[in-house]
């Protein structure tokens, strides 16, 4: 027990000394939680709108006026013709062009019908669905618009059976981006810091040489392990708290279930973590071998989370790779217990599959880390 | 015994780093392995000191076997590694600590035995060991490794890189501890620091040459030794190498060491030999061998 506390204390002498390593821990992060929960938004705003109007009617007007009103549109221009408009769109000047044709006022008066011609620049091909999702959100008040206007001043007797949908959405009322993301953000950073430092700590004695000294003396494998992983997992809680307490001051992001619940996820979830970390380094020998995987696994592991894009719309396959995936477990949890007010019994399928999963990493890690060379 | 091994071999894949070797330490001796850069030395350390397990053969440390009794050993030997391996982001007096408590002890309860190395260093004891000088590092390490009170001390190329005043006082500190009997098995790639163990083994490609005590080793050596100089080295060397009564030359400091094939060696037959090769300030006298020397002749 004395040996342990005394490599616990080396460790965390060490780590504070380390002049490069402390901003990293420390710094980053939070710069990190706080730049990427405003930039990382599913919203797309300010979209480079151009129309071409050969109709040249008030109807036309009207359409193209709704545009205008929209927050997500800049209404940039009137182009004369269809050549110079996709030229402009070409070029990246334009995001969306709305092709209103001619006799598009008199289609609509006398066959209640008529066509539009829509482009959108689909380099980027999630703001393409989304814009389509907003141009088709304006015409479809415009339609009803429309309908009740020039429809109805032609005396025609139109009976319009309109089944409305008033959507509510629960847990995040307003449908904050910021609500959604600043959780999972959490997440991303207690896993990337903890898995980078535990991945490159025991290598590094490998590299300086000090491994080669420790392996010598009768110390045991579980004290060695245990003296050099703890000081990381007080380093996870540290981050999650420092993440909460942002999270809490400057997005006012809600916590409806238990902060303890979510401190004992947190650090059955941080073993994993750190197993994973000491995986690694047993079968690296320099810390550019042991980063470049663990950058490998962080990669994969966020963009199969959940965090980003919802696991619902992967291919089956994937859908089954991220059941193997310890984050997408946190990043459920977070969401759940801060936005949702889960209880222990809600998260217990989770807990059970991240405890599951510490139990293997580290019996795999501990198994396969030698004093000998 | 101290030490012994028997029929010791280890490969790594098909690189053969150790073959066959055999050899024993007397308790309280201070042996000496001597021997090139990659002539095995790490490896037989590696192995003594259970960081690596034998291909073939048997080996024990302090009356333990280095494969069944390794937990033994680890208590009751000390190592310091060719490169320095102790934790530079602390200071002289953590690592000491930090060694002394995974080893289940204290600075004071061994006090006694580093304390001639450790009064050199102890005013440096809140220096990071990072900051410390060569020699000063080599001490730490030295300290380090004394901490527990080992029964043997296994010291692998410990003045590669150090200051000749260093180097010597690195000796002097071994010769004090083979007094408080430690059994001490030092490599080292100076043929100079071989005339101060009291027995060496001469290692070569895995291979053991010779094992015998320095003066004997130069005793053994069959031939004269000529100590040959000249105004310009490279062009005598090469005069010497063509010369058809040559048995062996190398260049040593200022003079190249001679040796000749024939048992009646007359220096006026070499010396107008040189003269005819357009050589100056030609000298010609018989030397006292040394380990080198020896160590020359038996890698042949």
């Amino acid at each position: 027990m004395k040996t342990i506390g005394y490599i616990i204390q080396k460790e965390f002498k060490q780590i504070f000394r380390n002049k490069g390593m402390l901003p990293i821990i420390f710094i980053l992060p939070i710069l990190q939680l706080v730049i990427l929960s405003n930039a990382a938004t599913y919203e797309v705003k300010n979209i480079k709108f151009a129309y071409i109007d050969y109709d040249h009617t008030s109807t036309s007007r009207a359409l193209v006026e709704k545009f205008n009103a929209s927050s997500y549109f800049n209404v940039l221009t009137d182009f004369p013709s269809q050549e110079i408009a996709s030229a402009a769109l070409l070029r990246g000047e334009v995001d969306v062009v709305l092709e209103i044709p001619n006799n598009f006022e008199r289609n609509l008066l006398k066959e209640k019908t008529a066509d539009l011609s829509i482009t959108i620049n689909a380099i980027d091909g999630a703001a393409a669905g989304v814009e389509n999702g907003y141009v088709n959100q304006i015409l479809q008040t415009f339609n009803k618009d429309v309908k009740t206007n020039i429809i109805d001043t032609s005396k025609k007797p139109v009976q319009s059976v309109a089944i409305e949908s008033i959507p509510s959405f629960w847990y995040n009322t307003t449908l904050d981006y910021k609500t959604f993301m600043v959780p999972g953000i959490l997440v991303l950073l207690v896993t990337m810091i903890t898995l980078f430092l535990s991945g490159m700590n025991i290598v590094r004695e490998k590299e300086i040489g000090t491994l080669e000294q420790i392996n010598v003396t009768p110390i045991r494998k579980s004290q060695f392990i245990i003296g050099k992983l703890f000081p990381f997992w007080v380093i996870g809680m540290g981050l999650l708290t420092i993440g909460l307490i942002l999270a809490k001051a400057i997005f006012n992001i809600p916590m409806e279930g238990s902060i303890a619940l979510l401190y004992a996820y947190t650090s059955i979830y941080i073993l994993v973590i750190l197993g994973m970390g000491l995986l690694i380094s047993n079968f690296t020998d320099t810390q550019q071998q042991a980063m470049f995987i663990a950058w490998f696994f962080i990669v994969i592991f966020i963009l199969m989370s959940g965090l980003f894009t919802p696991i619902e719309s992967m291919p089956k396959w994937a859908q089954l790779i991220t059941e193997f995936n310890p984050i997408k477990y946190f990043v459920e949890i977070v969401r759940m217990v801060m936005l949702k007010g889960a209880g222990f019994t809600d998260i217990l399928p989770q807990l059970w599959k991240t405890m599951l999963y510490a139990a293997i990493m580290n019996g795999l890690a501990v198994w396969s880390y030698r004093k000998t060379i | 015994m101290s030490i012994s091994l028997n029929n010791i071999s280890k490969s790594y894949k098909k690189l053969k780093a150790v073959q066959d070797i055999s050899f024993d330490v007397n308790p309280g001796e201070l042996f000496g392995l001597i021997g090139p850069d990659g002539a095995g030395k790490t490896t037989i350390f590696r192995i003594l000191t259970t960081l690596l397990i034998p291909g073939e053969g048997t080996a024990t440390v302090a009356g333990f076997d280095v494969v069944e009794d390794y937990k033994e050993i680890r208590n009751s030997v000390g190592y310091m590694p060719g490169r320095f391996s102790l934790y530079q982001d602390l200071t002289v007096e953590e690592n000491l600590t930090f060694f002394a408590t995974i080893f289940g002890t204290t600075i004071e309860e061994n006090h006694d035995l580093i304390e001639d190395i450790y009064v050199q260093i102890e005013p440096f004891k809140n220096r990071r060991a990072g900051k410390l000088s060569g020699g000063m590092k080599q001490k730490l390490a030295l300290c380090c490794a004394l901490i527990h009170k080992p029964k043997v001390l296994f010291l692998d190329e410990p003045t590669t890189g150090v200051d000749p005043v260093s180097r010597k006082e690195f000796w002097e500190m071994l010769k004090r501890l083979q007094k408080k009997n430690i059994t001490i098995l030092v490599s080292t790639p100076y043929m100079d620091e071989a005339a101060l163990c009291d027995r060496i083994a001469l290692i070569q490609n895995g291979e053991i040459l010779e094992i015998d005590t320095p003066e004997a080793i130069v005793n053994k050596f069959p031939k004269t030794i000529y100590n040959v100089g000249a105004d310009n080295m490279y062009k005598l060397i090469q005069s010497l190498q063509k010369y058809k009564y040559l048995y062996s030359v190398f260049p040593f400091g200022e003079f190249v060491h001679y040796t000749d094939k024939r048992d009646s060696f007359e220096v006026a037959d070499l010396r107008s030999y040189l003269e005819k090769e357009g050589l100056v300030n030609i000298s010609i006298e018989v030397a006292q061998p040394n380990i080198e020397d020896a160590f020359m002749e038996l890698a042949r």
